[in-house]
């Protein structure tokens, strides 16, 4: 077989780089598309920062309580910007009506959903990474206080985000377009479950065991027991990680499953004429 | 170069999905260079293409940023070079920089023709490669592809409804109805065995059963 050949059967950086090229394209020539990426997540911190200086104006508990609404606030947007991020590339292949040109070329779905993951990233950090900076700026919320606590966060959050993007993708090749609302609502669908802005203890009892299932409950109490108690919760961040190790293999599995059910049923040809 | 011919619904773009691995047949094998499809499509899918006037390229690239990423995804060896190749050969090259939401429909289809061929692929399989165009582009078209069968030995099989094109360029012709192969073979002994002068005559006695009512009658 010759270099050539097995080159092109493996997984292949350049063809990862390629999609990742046609995403960076689209993005550097729409500047609606790069103010979109900004614009929630600014009116966001502005909501929440605000919120936070008005329970700080009050002693006690509620004070302690309100550092962490504005933290909380930028790790769900980690989480939900991520996951969109995901899916928008995703959903940029539907809209241009080039998902057929991508399914009959030698392009693996590794490698399709690898450079998802490396445009979420993108995304994520040209929206992210100016809002954490008016937060620190103006609301006092200071990311390196975190220390490594904020890289454990940040890769649980992100390791779910796309758990729910490869999902959400397999959704869409199988169901096509009717499948698209998910993209912009399954991720809210954990919202309350997760626990964001309140600690688990506030759930009724029965309901606890559902969010303990799911890794950003874990983050955000891990959040609160660094903000409230400054206190790293490794066990925590452990346990997140172990459960996204489970749900991001089932979404890859039910990736490639949908996929195969596509190509059965023949919707993967609308994409095609 | 290979034809398939059939009416709207015949199943001309089903196959051409099968042969790319798009569709899984509901029984039978597909086999393409040896390849299973689409179980070991990977073996083979860089060195086949695929062109279409009904599939789009991402509109707001620009011509020369859709190629480099198809390129890219195909494992082309100096890219650039190529694109400016195929630039020249197909006179793309004062479209390069504009978007491709912005081109004529002759202008997209030598910029699909262009990343169909991008990979020199061995099997290239094209779904009415002339359809929406005017006569001098589909002629011209029709000319490239016949140097481009001739200079690489490629399989090239072609679904269209333009007889003469089909004529022109085919040595082979596919009937289909209904999903199943109604004939198949040259152009000219279809026309002998119909008794018909042109290929669009033989296509209506298919479409309409006509063979097979006067096979009945007798």
């Amino acid at each position: 077989m010759s270099a050539r050949l097995q080159a092109q059967q493996n997984f292949s950086l350049r063809r990862v780089g390629a999609m990742v090229l046609r995403y960076w394209y689209l993005l550097r020539s729409s500047w609606p598309r790069l103010l979109e990426l900004i614009y929630w997540p600014t009116v966001q911190v502005l909501t929440w920062g605000l919120i936070q200086i008005y329970v700080a104006q009050h002693s006690g508990f509620f004070a302690r309580a309100g550092a962490t609404l504005i933290g909380a606030m930028l790790l769900w947007e980690i989480l939900f910007r991520g996951q969109l991020g995901f899916s928008i590339s995703f959903l940029e292949e539907m809209w241009a009506r080039n998902l057929g040109n991508l399914m009959i070329s030698p392009l693996r779905p590794a490698e399709f959903i690898s450079a998802l993951m490396i445009m979420s990233l993108i995304r994520l950090a040209i929206g992210m990474v100016p809002v954490f900076f008016m937060a620190m700026a103006f609301f006092g919320f200071n990311v390196y206080e975190l220390g490594f606590g904020f890289v454990a966060f940040f890769v649980n959050l992100i390791l779910t985000s796309w758990a729910i993007g490869i999902l959400v993708s397999g959704l869409l090749l199988r169901h096509g377009m009717g499948a698209e609302s998910l993209a912009w609502t399954l991720t809210f669908l954990i919202l309350p479950l997760s626990c964001v802005y309140y600690p688990v203890a506030v759930l009724p009892e029965w309901l606890q065991p559902v969010a303990w299932a799911l890794p950003p409950t874990y983050v955000f109490e891990g959040l609160r027991a660094m903000l409230t108690d400054r206190v790293f919760r490794a066990d925590l961040m452990l346990g997140a990680l172990a459960l996204n190790a489970v749900y991001f293999g089932a979404a890859v599995f039910a990736f490639l499953r949908l996929m195969e059910s596509a190509r059965r049923q023949g919707t993967l040809m609308q994409g095609a004429d | 170069m290979t034809a398939l011919l059939g009416g709207n619904g015949a199943g001309k773009t089903t196959t051409i999905a099968m042969i790319l691995g798009l569709t899984m047949p509901t029984s039978g094998t597909v086999t393409v260079l040896g390849a299973e499809m689409p179980r070991q499509r990977y073996q083979v899918l860089h060195r086949m293409n695929f062109e279409s006037p009904y599939v789009d390229m991402p509109m707001r690239l620009t011509v020369r940023q859709n190629l480099t990423v198809f390129a890219g995804i195909y494992g082309v060896e100096d890219v650039q070079g190529r694109i400016m190749t195929l630039a020249e050969e197909l006179n793309l090259i004062e479209f390069l920089d504009r978007p491709s939401g912005k081109l004529s429909s002759g202008q997209k289809t030598r910029v699909s023709l262009a990343k169909a061929l991008l990979n020199h692929p061995e099997v290239l399989l094209l779904d009415e490669p002339t359809a929406s165009l005017d006569p001098d582009t589909a002629d011209w078209v029709r000319g490239r592809l016949e140097r481009y069968r001739f200079e690489q030995g490629a399989t090239v099989l072609l679904a269209s409804h333009n007889m003469s094109e089909v004529e022109r360029l085919c040595e082979r012709v596919i009937m289909l109805k209904k999903g199943r192969v109604e004939d198949d073979d040259s152009p000219q002994q279809l026309l002998a065995r119909y008794g018909r002068r042109t290929l669009e005559e033989v296509f209506l006695d298919v479409a309409r059963g006509r063979r097979e009512k006067q096979e009945a009658a007798q």
